[in-house]
């Protein structure tokens, strides 16, 4: 699953770690979805999407 | 005291804080557990001059504490975010499977004379412990 977390972290300027405090997961976790060695559970992708004001869709999109 | 008391004040912490009351909490309870089994050993051979009612209470008490140190794992678990939990849970997935695998074959080996010493149930945990850490290492390698 692709993502853009990261994109969407600079726009705002905000590290890993800015980003891994206000979704209230570590920064390994955020590092590991940005690279997409691991996808977020839904909850936690509502949990961007309520962050970034912005549909899931918006956020991540499927692979296929 | 780390303990149930504070169960109530670590709900009002942020979360980093919280996992790290969890940890402590674990920590805590784990020592007392070790302490308490070491104090059966001990206490059996040379405090209570081995009356099994002081033994058979300490091992009552052993256990109790070996079920607040379970519950206290769980609380830590439930505390981690997905990703480190799917690194602990796949670990101790790891763990189990092999202390089942080699804790049979040893037990095996030693039941049959292959090996010429009783098979001890802490190397079993020592395998698990070690097993344990190495796949943690490798969970937090492969996402990192």
């Amino acid at each position: 699953m692709k993502n853009r977390l990261k994109v969407l972290r600079a726009e705002r300027d905000w590290t890993q770690a800015d980003l891994a405090e206000r979704l209230e997961v570590s920064r390994q976790t955020i590092n590991a979805i940005e690279k997409g060695k691991f996808d977020p559970s839904l909850p936690l992708a509502f949990k961007a999407s309520r962050l970034f004001n912005l549909s899931i869709e918006e956020i991540f999109q499927d692979d296929a | 005291m780390i303990g149930f008391v504070d169960m109530k004040t670590t709900e009002k912490l942020g979360w980093r804080q919280q996992n790290r009351a969890n940890r402590n909490r674990l920590a805590f309870w784990t020592f007392l557990w070790l302490v308490t089994l070491a104090v059966v050993y001990f206490g059996h051979r040379y405090i209570w001059q081995e009356q099994p009612v002081v033994t058979g209470l300490m091992i009552v008490v052993n256990v109790v504490i070996g079920f607040v140190m379970i519950w206290a794992n769980k609380v830590m678990l439930n505390g981690l975010d997905e990703l480190e939990q799917k690194i602990h849970l796949t670990a101790m997935g790891l763990s189990l499977g092999t202390g089942l695998v080699l804790g049979f074959a040893y037990s095996a080996l030693s039941d049959t004379g292959l090996i010429d010493f009783e098979a001890q149930i802490t190397h079993l945990a020592v395998v698990m412990s070690l097993t344990y850490l190495a796949g943690t290492f490798i969970g937090m390698k492969k996402y990192q």
